[in-house]
């Protein structure tokens, strides 16, 4: 082996990825970030150290072998670092675009504590792409048993644990309420940052898998839970629907025409595509001057679409400062880049009406930071007499969401205060055979803690069912869980034409 | 039942009622199984199409079907008038979506239906009926021509009144005419459900209101998805904000702000019209081609 790397033999600087220029990407929905060159990818991978400890590998929620693939880049097998990848990671070519990283992988890793960290997210971004041109997919030998498994929801949550039951022999079909798959992916993040080709190739992969996907499907009220088990022949279902029912601010105005839910915009948009009218038929609310309240990922994605729609102002408006954005850091960077106006410490008061029912502007006041509230965050405190008026004319609430009703409406599935589903530390529910996870148990996180969940939820499945889970039985809910059995190592290796 | 049979909407028999209302009856037997009265479904017509909410109008398990009767108001509705024909299928239809009407243990029950409303009160009362209660229902259309249904209503209700416009059938004037004719007649209702178009369902709440009469209505605001996800369908009932989709569609006739529910509904009017619009013209431009290409071929 040549010399060892240290922190001052690698390349300093964070090799950059290529974006679409602001001023142009701002009017179209072709993706922003270009993807590494493999020059890039290359360089790029030397920056990584093969630590000993590995904290990157602990720091993912799914804990993918992250030096592992990184060094099969280095060795130019990209083959070889995409079967990495797919032993613990369903759908790299996602993740690597939609994952925080920075707090993940990337906010331990050991570069980082002096110099700028490996850039992860990247590197599996680039593998998971070449994948997907390629037409690589590595379908494991499949030893069908006789259970059939049924996941109502085909958002990470569901996708990752179809393709984990799938692989362990189960006939697996996934139920989607909305005409195409893909849940959250399809729906809400739009196609600058996540392409609809990404989502089609690793939903294809799925049914290469044998998954099926059952669309048009609103489970609970076609049929139930429940019927699921008892009727409908399933020996173990997977609840992944997401909380998905958006919060309202609740301030005078709310119901004015020109505000609406960060959901509504995205869907009309992504799902509906509604910015391709009138070739397509669903409305799309344009406004010249947008408001956007909140600074989560969905707020940036309402906020870049609205921008791309045409809007000729775009403002964030955000009760804390920047710091306590929830964001990913790169989609904030992203954001300003193509100009859109950020409004920390700015919280909204009323919506001011026209007089004809529709939205003229909006009262806000400006907020300091106090003592730091329940969740480590300092509480922003208003600051007195500071109420100012400014012009908008579509308002778009990011603020969060709530636990979508249908299932507890539907089913006897114990349910916590919020209403979000209460499981146990395997995911398991009050129902017997039914598990959930994602949104619909811990409220809105991310996508990969999602099909962490949904791969949590499978192990418990399997144990469950009594799959023998190879060399690592499920022991009761740690990390340990997210590790893959030693029989998947042996994946057939096929190419499709 | 298995679940590889829920797919392809083949509409199985239509009948036009007039020349804007018409029934189309798809074939979805677990739907047919499932649906309760008071429930909707979401149609798409096809892949470019918009989701569009429609209450159901009947269901029939042994046939494995679903009844809608829809009136030809927009882009959508129009081009479904023009293209779903006996045999052709719907590219999507999810549902039934929202809580079903609960179907309460109300002794006399007046069911209340206008415009598209007449078809979707329809389960309601024969639900009603199934409990043994005592129905009465109120039907209102524009003139004799426009009635349908009559027949299908007389069978499960122990009255019917037929409210016409013209007065060309039954009594003239509009349904709550027949509301008040029917308290009147029998003090002792316990409770009103009215389905219509907003501005009817008003109408009947304000009718119903100095009577203090049980009154419950369906709401049709705008929405997206169907599922709670959107939140497009809000409303306002009484100091809540509510969705239609999940929470709904049937509130308290006497909570509904039906003015706030009005204004809502016309967010998108501009750009219906539009897509409107854009649909006839490329229809025309169709007919054209489709004319010229065919006197070319007889030259």
């Amino acid at each position: 082996m040549a010399k060892k790397k240290t922190i001052r033999t690698i390349p300093q600087e964070r090799t950059p990825m290529r974006e679409q220029d602001p001023v142009e990407r701002a009017k179209n929905f072709e993706e922003v970030a270009c993807g590494y060159h493999p020059d890039d990818a290359m360089r790029e991978s030397e920056r990584c150290l093969m630590c000993p400890d590995q904290p990157c590998v602990s720091g993912c929620p799914v804990g993918i072998d992250i030096p592992g693939f990184i060094k099969k880049i280095g060795e130019k097998d990209l083959r070889g670092a995409y079967d990495i990848l797919t032993e613990t990671s369903l759908l790299p070519a996602i993740c690597g675009r939609v994952c925080p990283q920075e707090n993940q992988c990337e906010g331990v890793c050991t570069v980082g504590d002096s110099l700028e960290p490996v850039a992860i997210g990247r590197l599996e971004r680039f593998v998971g792409d070449a994948a997907i041109k390629e037409g690589w997919a590595n379908i494991p030998y499949i030893e069908t048993n006789c259970f059939k498994v049924g996941i109502v929801g085909s958002g990470p949550a569901g996708m990752a644990c179809a393709a984990d039951m799938a692989k362990a022999g189960c006939e697996v079909t996934v139920f989607e309420a909305f005409h195409q798959p893909g849940g959250v992916l399809r729906y809400g993040i739009p196609d600058f940052r996540l392409p609809n080709t990404v989502i089609d190739a690793e939903i294809e992969n799925l049914r290469k898998l044998g998954v099926r996907f059952e669309c048009n499907t609103l489970v609970g009220r076609l049929f139930t839970v429940e019927q699921m088990i008892t009727e409908l022949g399933y020996d173990s279902v997977f609840v992944g629907v997401g909380a998905g029912y958006p919060t309202m601010l609740g301030i005078p105005g709310d119901s004015l025409n020109g505000v609406l839910s960060a959901n509504e915009l995205l869907t009309r948009c992504n799902l509906m595509r509604a910015k391709e009218f009138p070739s397509f038929d669903t409305p799309q609310p344009i406004g010249k001057r947008v408001a956007v309240v909140g600074a989560g990922n969905t707020a940036m994605d309402a906020m870049r679409v609205s921008l791309r729609l045409g809007a000729e102002k775009v403002y964030c408006i955000y009760r804390r400062s920047r710091k306590e954005a929830p964001a990913r850091a790169e989609e904030v960077h992203h954001a300003e880049q193509e100009g859109i106006e950020f409004h920390w410490l700015t919280n909204p008061v009323a919506v001011l009406d026209d007089g004809k029912g529709s939205v003229r502007g909006m009262r806000c006041v400006r907020m300091e930071l106090g003592e730091p509230d329940d969740s480590g965050r300092r509480r922003p405190v208003q600051v007195a007499g500071s109420e100012f008026d400014f012009e908008t004319d579509l308002i778009v609430y990011a603020i969060g969401t709530n636990a979508n009703p249908i299932m507890g409406q539907t089913s006897k599935l114990e349910l916590n205060k919020w209403g979000y589903i209460r499981t146990d530390q395997s995911l398991a529910t009050s129902m017997a055979g039914v598990f959930a996870g994602g949104d619909i148990v811990t409220g809105a996180a991310t996508v990969i803690e999602a099909m962490g969940a949904g791969r949590r939820a499978a192990a418990s499945m399997k144990s469950y069912l009594g799959i023998r889970d190879g060399a690592k039985p499920y022991d009761g809910g740690d990390e340990k869980l997210f590790g893959i059995d030693v029989q998947e190592r042996n994946f057939a290796r096929v190419r499709v034409a | 039942m298995k679940a590889s049979k829920m797919a392809n909407y083949e509409i199985v028999s239509r009948e036009d009622f007039s020349d804007v209302t018409y029934l189309l009856e798809i074939r979805h037997p677990m739907m047919a199984r499932a649906a309760k009265p008071g429930q909707f479904v979401i149609v798409m017509l096809n892949e470019q199409g918009e989701r569009i909410p429609l209450t159901i109008a009947d269901f029939d398990c042994d046939k494995g079907t679903i009844t809608l009767v829809i009136q030809a108001v927009g882009k959508t509705t129009r081009q479904m008038q023009d293209e779903c024909q006996v045999g052709t299928s719907l590219y999507a239809l999810v549902g039934p979506m929202g809580v079903p009407s609960p179907i309460s243990h109300a002794r006399k029950v007046l069911c209340v239906g206008g415009g598209l409303g007449v078809a979707p009160i329809f389960p309601q009362a024969r639900g009603f009926k199934e409990t043994g209660a005592y129905v009465i229902g109120v039907v209102g259309f524009r003139n004799k021509n426009l009635v349908f249904w009559d027949e299908k209503f007389k069978r499960c209700c122990d009255e019917l009144i037929i409210c016409t416009d013209d007065g060309s059938v039954g009594i003239k004037g509009l349904v709550t005419a027949g509301i008040q004719q029917a308290i009147e007649k029998h003090p002792d209702i316990d409770e009103v459900v009215a389905i219509g178009p907003p501005i009817m369902m008003k109408g009947c709440a304000d009718a119903t209101r100095p009577y203090k009469i049980k009154t419950m209505v369906s709401l049709n605001p705008v929405m997206v998805d169907g599922t709670g996800m959107c939140g497009g369908c809000r409303v306002k009932i009484g100091d809540q904000v509510k969705f239609a989709c999940v929470d709904g569609p049937d509130f308290d006739g006497h909570l509904v702000d039906f003015d706030d529910l009005m204004t809502r509904l016309g967010r998108y009017t501009k750009t219906e019209r539009k897509a409107l619009e854009h649909w006839e013209k490329s229809c025309r431009l169709q007919r054209e081609v489709g004319a010229r290409v065919e006197s070319a071929n007889q030259v």
